[in-house]
């Protein structure tokens, strides 16, 4: 804790490894009943609107290629995923252990700094958002939606995507005074994005001021990295969205961070 | 004070500009239990927060002095001095998805303990919380007494050299309390020392070798239980209680004593020779009357006041 003021820089080392190895713990026991509800939500979605929709929609107009819908639905949905993931365990997981059950205050009492706890929830988070996003790569591999080879590179980039999400999310964590605060970030956040971001339908949609606002949505960059490797195809302008991906995520945990700190006056 | 374990010196802590904890300093020696007993609200907690390092102070300083080493400084050191602490938290920090045994494994990790070197202390540390039957429950299944021992429990973990305890035994039916204090002499038997907040004056009594008074964020009286009563107190006290007890305060016999309080419905007549003020109430049978020696729970109220706190 060297330094003051909540924006002196981080102040981390491996000791948010025993706390993420904790919630690993908590996890394992749970993992069954997690892994369920992790797939089957966003399975659901695909389903319903991939071959629902798409006998209605049949192909979409991406670029100079037309792709089948539930091609396209299934790489911005697997994005979505990773979003949903990262952000209910950073808000709802991360809030319990925080403020409901005090598990913070209790490792705290021990050498592990706030800042490392900070980190290991956003990793946990991250983690968590991966696992999901896995298993439905899994399954969208049996179904044979996309056999692409990129898929590979995609995994890591969902990681990524999972990781910035958690970010963002800790921060309405480090504000929240309870559960009902994160209605307001799932409804003026989330969802918005999620229609905002052409995971459902092609941007070109979008009026163009909309469009251009939502150029820089972490949700977007990350959908157009990852949906042409689903097509088995490059990005075009792959550090372009890295880079907004990259600062966001920066950005957010410092933010965060900074944030956590006031409320723990530490 | 010989070979002191920690040092705070004009300790100094403002929220908002209001001072919290002003130009406070104490020191804890090795094997000492020290009590710090204040009113709520008079800064113990945000003290032992300072002393924990999770709240930055606006002035002072925080030492401890490890065996055979250069002295650590809060908050600079904080990780490294924590590494030697027990901390006993005044809400129990449980994890609630654990049983008790993977409770302190776990915890024993946030020290960097290996787990086979947590696993070898798991059965005593169980044992000394008289857990070891509850090994696998859960903490939802324990009993509030079972709770606060497996608390202790995992403050010991890394084997500290200080303990700080805050509030350990608030909430704890009588058995449960004296369990507690006899696990807390026995670590003391055994060289640990301890800093002990508490609401219970039996309890400092009981347990702590030395006592400081708090209020409003400074010290107002330090020393040994018996001395400080000794020093602010008159040896007796008679209570008077009862119809028309109140109007005692104001008559004759009230002289008898060198000093008079009222609270509530009781007055309290504190003397150096309680006979004469007995027989004079004796002729009074319609009240009832107590006579007791002083005790710390006289002297906190004497020094923080009878009113009741804000925040209580």
């Amino acid at each position: 804790m060297n330094g003051s003021g909540i924006w002196r820089a981080p102040d981390l080392s491996l000791r948010w490894w025993p706390v993420f190895l904790r919630n690993l713990l908590v996890w394992r026991k749970l993992a069954v009943p997690n892994l369920v509800g992790n797939i089957a939500e966003p399975l659901m979605w695909l389903v319903a609107f991939g071959y629902g929709m798409g006998a209605l929609v049949g192909q979409v107009q991406l670029g100079g290629t037309r792709v089948p819908y539930i091609l396209f639905l299934a790489s911005g949905s697997i994005c979505m995923s990773a979003m949903n993931a990262a952000s209910f365990e950073a808000l709802y997981s991360a809030f319990s252990r925080m403020h409901v059950q005090k598990t913070w205050d209790g490792i705290m009492n021990a050498p592990v700094n706030l800042d490392n706890v900070v980190l290991a929830e956003m990793l946990w988070a991250a983690f968590k958002a991966m696992f999901s996003v896995t298993a439905i790569l899994v399954v969208m591999l049996a179904l044979g939606i996309s056999d692409s080879p990129k898929l590979l590179v995609a995994w890591p980039v969902l990681l990524g995507a999972g990781i910035t999400f958690s970010c963002i999310a800790l921060i309405f964590n480090a504000l929240a005074k309870g559960y009902d605060f994160f209605t307001y970030y799932f409804t003026l956040f989330l969802t918005p994005t999620m229609f905002l971001s052409g995971v459902f339908f092609p941007r070109d949609q979008l009026p163009a001021a909309l469009r251009l606002f939502s150029d820089w949505l972490p949700l977007t960059n990350a959908v157009e990295l990852v949906r042409p490797m689903f097509m088995d195809q490059w990005p075009a302008t792959p550090w372009r969205h890295a880079l907004v991906l990259a600062a966001s995520t920066v950005a957010a945990f410092w933010l965060a961070l900074a944030l956590t700190r006031r409320r723990f006056r530490a | 004070m010989s070979e002191p374990i920690f040092d705070v010196r004009d300790l100094t802590k403002r929220y908002g500009g209001t001072p919290v904890v002003q130009k406070l300093s104490f020191g804890i020696a090795r094997g000492e239990c020290l009590g710090v007993i204040g009113p709520n609200g008079a800064g113990k907690t945000t003290t032992i927060r300072m002393c924990l390092g999770l709240t930055a102070p606006d002035g002072g300083s925080i030492s401890y002095f490890p065996d055979g080493a250069a002295p650590l400084s809060m908050p600079r050191d904080a990780l490294a001095i924590k590494a030697q602490l027990g901390v006993v938290s005044q809400f129990d920090t449980l994890d609630p998805d654990f049983t008790c045994a993977e409770n302190l494994l776990v915890y024993g990790r946030y020290f960097g303990m290996r787990g086979a070197a947590i696993q070898a202390r798991i059965p005593q540390l169980l044992e000394f919380a008289a857990l070891s039957h509850k090994a696998q429950a859960r903490p939802a299944e324990l009993s509030g007494g079972m709770r606060r021992r497996l608390s202790l429990a995992r403050a010991l973990v890394n084997d500290p050299r200080l303990l700080l305890l805050d509030e350990p035994t608030t909430g704890l039916d009588p058995q449960a309390r004296h369990l507690m204090w006899e696990r807390l002499q026995l670590l003391l038997q055994r060289g640990k020392s301890i800093l002990l907040t508490t609401h219970f004056m039996d309890e400092a009594e009981r347990l702590c070798s030395r006592l400081l008074v708090i209020d409003h964020g400074r010290k107002i009286a330090e020393g040994r239980p018996r001395d400080l009563i000794a020093e602010h107190l008159e040896p007796d006290v008679v209570e008077a209680y009862g119809q028309g007890a109140l109007a005692l305060a104001q008559a004759p016999l009230a002289r008898l004593a060198a000093r008079v309080e009222v609270s509530g419905e009781t007055v309290f007549f504190y003397t150096h020779d309680a006979r004469p003020l007995l027989e004079a109430l004796s002729e009074r049978p319609q009240l009832r009357t107590l006579h007791r020696p002083a005790n710390l729970e006289d002297l906190f109220l004497k020094l923080t006041g009878r009113q009741i706190r804000e925040e209580g």
